[in-house]
């Protein structure tokens, strides 16, 4: 959020304050000392920025702009996305000023943060656009020297003429580029011709990170601003019946308390408008610490929901659904879920004659695993600000996909599309959690009724308590075992709470004649989204926990148990809609195996795991060494094979790899959001365990596939199959199979 | 309400508040020093952390009324006199530690207080320094071997 820098707010403020020898009064009222966000990037914009291709701006003195289109929450994508235009911009990448693109789907053609899909998205059109801008800044200097422009000549942002002798950097170009029309047909670079692509390059907004400044929703400040607080039910299956703000209203800086309606009644509530609780109560006034304290005062009556109707806008129309009522608990879902497994259900693939298979089989190998729900807890709470005007609605919003809460806005706070204007700011994390944008209509509806602009914020009991989370979800596999140790069927029945992590198409599918898979979900009124590769991060965990114990049941390596089944999917697929490239995979699995040495563990005492998994259009595979540390299982070293195609930043790459395993550990061993009573029973991070420091590995070795195919992404894919690995590397430690997430508990460690 | 003189990055400052408000709010919302950031509001996650008189705490734990004239030190005020990164901070840059960077200023104030006690600390001293301040990002090695790289730098 250059634009929307604090710093020459801040710098100015802290004149003031020197000025009167620092012993100026400072109240609430030196808001009005600030200058707005809005005149600070006012002022930059007048800088005669020439825009080309809607991407880049250049101004006369030759400062180059790259816009990222994405919202960033920790992917990288202000580096590698700007990168891409550079490539074939070929400006000097040193000297190129990034900057985060507000909320302009039409201009960036796509704002999406989420699936991993950043990079495969952006290939092209980024591509394009910085070879459309190059073109125009060369037919530029072309007209101006009155040279054909194939005798041109670029190199870090200068256009040369040899044989004249002639130059011109891009800054004295743009305004006539400009001009020119956009040509139509560009031809972009091979990956062999690729000079940034490829190499690691350090993140851009690096230095504002490290220095603290102003980049986030919760840094953000305007002249006049309120702080917002909701309250909302103390469990899910409640809602809010009444309450008395007497008490509260009469604290100081309190300026409203009031209750309201966050969507419409019969608002079809599209995928991503998904939101816990419909009624609450806001709490606004001057500072945070005023609202927070202010926000306990208010005695509020809550009563239990009936079964509720909700409208919800699914791909084939609009259709109800229905919120049961009832205060749910993990105890219950868990005997509902094992309950549900032994039922009918609905048949998602079938390939051959299972029962048959079954029936003949010498044995049957069937193992049932479970996981609880998880919360996403970025590490900046839920946040979001907003100014609605009768002109217009100005947002600074977390948001992983802001063209997603478009029709969400423009519905339940009646406002016209074009009216909306939205910063969209680095989020501290997201994981999923801010794809469900019901903050931004939440700020929305406070400032109409205040009048003013607000920054709502959650705190964390908030965010942990009102969440969107990762459903339970549990799956059986069954594997029909012949007399002379082939497997000839494989069974696999998944479902969750409110929603089934099945993945029918997906390996081991596509290797045996006889495969059945079988789902089933059940209502619930907890609000589930996605999380870090939904559903793959639970099928990932049972599929490979079970692949594992089977190859030790046929008597077979598990690494290269699942080389020999991708070698017969390879040679021999069975069905059509398998959703994985063998090749690719066994690629994975044969690199793994040769860096991370399979076979002699990395110190003497660790004991090793394997997992592979594929999702979201890219492959990854760990290695994981375990040791007893103190009676207690450690994840020593984890080496990582992955395919996500041509590898745009080797360092950012490697970064979020890096992270993905560390979340993976953190979540196979501690990952779990309880529920008792409706109500979640970790409701801070002093008793909802994240993985810290010193559990964390010594080492993780990452390896690429080297290949030239079209990127794909790194965000979620190398996450799901950390948790096989951590489970089948603690049996080797301690001869226990684990069936249950987290697995600390399992093994009664905790 | 009650006014506080305070000692801030080096400058004596005066806030008005209620004497109950974390040392984080005032920073934040009074001062208008954001890099302190606020992650969890009960000290278990370690974004908020700050230094007084030189040593890490959270700011979110410490009342403005207990602060006194003890120095707090925020991220705003680890560069030196000319404005010139930190080790730490030059370290974090040469391994490209950050991804979503929210929890990074207070890993970075942890990190400075350990080197200040302890210049040249053992693998297991940094984790054990470090074990408050969660990174959901999970850039914890990059941390730790920042850490080991700003103490290096700093024997030079």
């Amino acid at each position: 959020m250059k634009n929307a820098n604090n710093n020459q707010s801040r710098r100015s403020f802290l004149k003031v304050t020197s000025l009167t020898g620092g012993g100026m009064m400072i109240g609430f009222s030196w808001f009005a000392n600030l200058i707005p966000n809005e005149a600070i990037a006012a002022a930059t914009d007048k800088m005669d920025w020439v825009e080309l291709t809607g991407f880049i701006k250049i101004t006369p003195d030759n400062q180059v702009k790259i816009f990222n289109p994405n919202p960033e929450f920790g992917t990288n994508v202000m580096t590698s996305l700007p990168m891409m235009v550079n490539e074939e911009l070929e400006a000097d990448w040193s000297k190129v000023i990034v900057e985060m693109g507000d909320y302009d789907t039409p201009r960036f053609k796509s704002q999406f943060t989420g699936g991993s899909r950043a990079m495969a998205m952006a290939w092209k059109p980024l591509r394009t656009a910085g070879a459309t801008a190059r073109l125009m800044l060369m037919q530029a200097a072309a007209n101006e020297w009155g040279v054909p422009i194939s005798e041109l000549t670029v190199s870090k942002g200068v256009v040369m003429h040899k044989a004249s002798n002639k130059s011109a950097n891009y800054g004295a170009l743009a305004t006539a580029a400009a001009k020119l029309p956009k040509p139509e047909k560009v031809e972009l670079k091979k990956a062999s011709e690729f000079t940034l692509l490829g190499t690691p390059q350090k993140n851009k907004v690096g230095k504002e990170i490290v220095g603290g400044e102003s980049l986030f929703t919760l840094d953000y400040k305007m002249e006049g601003m309120l702080i917002a607080m909701v309250i909302h039910p103390p469990a899910f299956g409640m809602q809010l019946k009444s309450f008395d703000a007497a008490e509260a209203l009469k604290m100081p800086g309190i300026k409203a308390v009031f209750d309201f309606q966050v969507y419409k009644d019969g608002y079809a509530k599209a995928g991503f408008d998904t939101r816990a609780f419909n009624k609450l109560i806001a709490v606004v006034g001057n500072s945070t610490w005023e609202v927070m304290y202010a926000r306990k005062k208010v005695v509020a009556q809550w009563e239990p929901i009936q079964d509720t109707k909700e409208m919800v806008m699914a791909r084939t129309g609009k259709r109800e659904e229905i919120i049961p009522a009832g205060l749910e608990s993990t105890e219950n879902h868990l005997r509902l879920m094992h309950e549900m497994q032994k039922k009918p259900t609905r048949v998602a693939r079938k390939d051959g004659d299972p029962e048959t298979a079954f029936k003949n089989a010498t044995k049957v190998l069937e193992r049932t695993y479970t996981a609880p729900f998880l919360a996403h807890n970025p590490m900046e709470p839920i946040s979001c600000v907003a100014h609605i005007t009768d002109e217009k609605a100005f947002f600074v919003a977390p948001i992983q996909i802001p063209e997603m809460m478009k029709q969400n806005i423009v519905s339940n706070l009646d406002i016209k599309p074009e009216q909306i204007e939205m910063k969209l700011a680095r989020m501290g994390g997201g994981f999923g959690r801010r794809a469900y944008g019901h903050y931004i209509v939440e700020a929305g509806h406070i400032s109409k009724r205040v009048k003013a602009p607000v920054k709502l914020i959650y705190t964390r009991e908030d965010d942990l308590t009102n969440g969107i989370y990762r459903p339970t979800y549990i799956m059986t596999y069954k594997a029909a075992i012949d007399k002379d140790n082939n497997v000839t069927a494989i069974h696999v029945i998944g479902g969750g709470i409110p929603e089934s992590p099945l993945h029918e198409n997906r390996f081991p599918a596509g290797v045996f004649e006889n495969y059945l898979a079988e789902s089933w979900d059940m209502p619930s009124n907890i609000t589930i989204g996605a999380y870090r590769a939904p559903r793959s991060n639970f099928n990932a965990s049972a599929e490979q926990s079970f692949l594992d114990e089977l190859a030790e049941t046929v008597g077979k390596d598990p690494l290269d148990f699942r080389i020999e089944m991708l070698k017969k999917a390879k040679a021999n697929p069975v069905g059509k809609n398998n959703d994985y490239n063998a090749d690719r995979f066994i690629a994975v699995l044969e690199l793994l195996k040769e860096k991370s040495n399979w076979g002699s563990p990395a110190s003497k005492n660790a004991k090793r795991g394997v997992s592979a998994y594929f999702c979201h259009a890219s492959y990854a595979a760990h290695v994981v060494d375990v040791t007893m540390k103190n009676g207690q299982p450690y994840v020593e070293k984890v080496v990582t094979a992955m395919d996500c195609g041509f590898v745009v930043n080797p360092e950012g790459a490697k970064n979020m790899v890096e992270g993905a395993v560390i979340d993976g550990i953190g979540n196979a061993l501690y990952g779990e959001l309880i529920l008792d009573k409706g109500a979640t029973v970790q409701k801070n991070l002093n008793n909802y365990r994240i993985i810290r420091h010193r559990e964390a590995p010594k080492k993780i070795d990452v390896h690429f596939v080297q290949n030239n195919i079209d990127p794909t992404g790194l965000g979620e894919p190398p996450f799901p199959p950390v948790f096989a690995a951590v489970a089948n590397a603690l049996y080797k430690a301690t001869g226990k199979r684990l069936y249950n997430q987290p697995y600390l508990k399992e093994l009664g460690k905790v | 309400m009650a006014k506080f003189q305070l000692k801030v990055n080096g400058k004596p400052l005066q806030v008005e508040a209620d004497p109950s408000t974390p040392l984080l709010w005032v920073l934040r919302d009074h001062l208008n020093l954001v890099g302190t950031k606020f992650g969890c509001g009960v000290g278990a996650c370690g974004a908020c952390t700050v230094h007084l008189n030189g040593r890490a705490m959270r700011s979110c734990q410490l009342p403005i009324s207990a602060v006194g004239t003890q120095a707090v030190t925020t991220i705003e005020g680890i560069v030196s006199a000319e404005k010139e990164m930190h080790p730490v901070q030059k370290a974090w840059l040469e391994l490209d530690v950050a991804q979503c960077g929210y929890c990074q200023t207070g890993q970075i104030m942890s990190a400075v207080a350990l080197l200040k006690s302890n210049p040249n600390p053992t693998e297991a001293e940094i984790e054990s320094a470090m074990t408050g301040n969660i990174c959901r990002c999970g850039t914890y090695l990059r941390i730790k071997a920042a850490i080991q790289q700003a103490a290096k730098s700093s024997k030079k």
